[in-house]
């Protein structure tokens, strides 16, 4: 069998780094994504009462609209696609396999712990005003104090979930 | 128009990255909270600072702006660590939810879902953080060379040597 390795982590992100200096030069755009996460949900909530949502300051201050980064965050989804399906590693996969061998393999059980850690991860993202994408790396790179502290907080609450999460073993 | 276009192709690239450098997976986001393989810390330090030198010489040479985020202690930190608690039950962040999903891990669906609706909550609940947490600590927009008071590329300098010598350790170590 062969092995799915994909390219050298250091090329394919350094190869990003120039996609995000082009996208600064040309567009003046930093990478993010969690910001689209409220403009769909406004969008949603605007089909059921749109004058609740015209009154609401989060929507106000973010509009829930199209936008650059909210095609940029589907472009990410159409990327992924065609890269996965060109190099073979296109999987349909209803747990992952790390999660499948602590786990167990039906779906409920991930699907409850996917959907309460989106909702924490959503509402902190949006309370720190920035993920991975927007404060890891937009932030990062233009030396932003927020980003690097934001970077560490991140890195914090994570090792101690998974860690929680798979106490006790599992892969080595 | 343009710019929703510019958008879409920015983000196929990065994508496209993402998945070649697989740093998309649920097993890569945890295993680096494991600490056991840091592929995705990899690929995030090569972008920083690839992007660092390069936006600040366009900066320099007045070409780009910067954008940055304010500091707001109370905000970034609870929301930070909130953010991490999240992730690390979910395996995957915002943007790389959707990657996820573009090469068939269809368990990413759960977490937007979870995602969506925490997006909503928040919005409910902003009046309120606008008035507490997010007036905690506020320093404004600040660069770490502004704080120090020296020339951005001392820092940029540094930063690429001491994330150097990480990658070198890394590679050591095998991870």
């Amino acid at each position: 069998m062969k092995v799915d390795k994909g390219w050298n982590p250091y090329l394919a992100g350094a190869l990003s780094g120039l996609v995000s200096i082009g996208s600064i030069w040309y567009a003046g755009k930093y990478f993010g994504a969690s910001t689209t996460f409220v403009r769909t949900t406004g969008m949603m909530e605007k089909i059921f009462s749109p004058e609740r949502v015209a009154s609401m300051p989060y929507f106000i201050k973010e509009v829930p609209m199209v936008d650059w980064q909210w095609m940029f965050v589907i472009g990410i989804a159409i990327g992924a696609f065609v890269a996965s399906i060109s190099s073979g590693s296109f999987r349909f996969q209803a747990v992952p396999a790390m999660w499948q061998e602590k786990f167990g393999s039906s779906i409920a059980p991930r699907a409850v712990v996917a959907f309460i850690g989106g909702i924490f991860a959503m509402f902190g993202a949006r309370l720190a005003e920035g993920c991975p994408s927007g404060h890891g790396l937009s932030g990062s790179l233009q030396l932003a104090v927020s980003g690097f502290i934001a970077l560490a907080c991140f890195f914090i609450g994570g090792l101690i979930t998974a860690n929680w999460l798979y106490k006790g073993g599992g892969k080595q | 128009m343009m710019e929703l276009f510019y958008g879409l192709i920015t983000g196929i690239l990065f994508g496209f990255l993402l998945q070649k450098g697989r740093v998309l997976r649920y097993d890569k986001q945890i295993a680096a909270l494991r600490l056991q393989d840091m592929t995705i810390v990899k690929f995030m330090l090569s972008h920083i600072i690839v992007a660092m030198v390069g936006v600040y010489f366009l900066y320099d040479m007045g070409l780009v702006k910067l954008s940055l985020k304010p500091t707001i202690l109370g905000g970034v930190i609870i929301g930070g660590i909130l953010f991490g608690l999240g992730w690390g039950l979910l395996g995957y962040c915002p943007g790389t939810s959707l990657g996820a999903l573009g090469e068939g891990r269809w368990d990413a669906i759960w977490g937007i879902t979870g995602m969506l609706v925490g997006a909503g909550i928040y919005a409910e609940a902003y009046p309120y953080l606008q008035k507490t947490v997010l007036t905690w600590g506020d320093y404004g927009k600040i660069t770490i060379p502004q704080v120090l008071g020296v020339n951005h590329w001392l820092i940029i300098v540094l930063f690429v040597v001491m994330t150097g010598f990480l990658f070198r350790w890394l590679e050591k170590k095998g991870l």
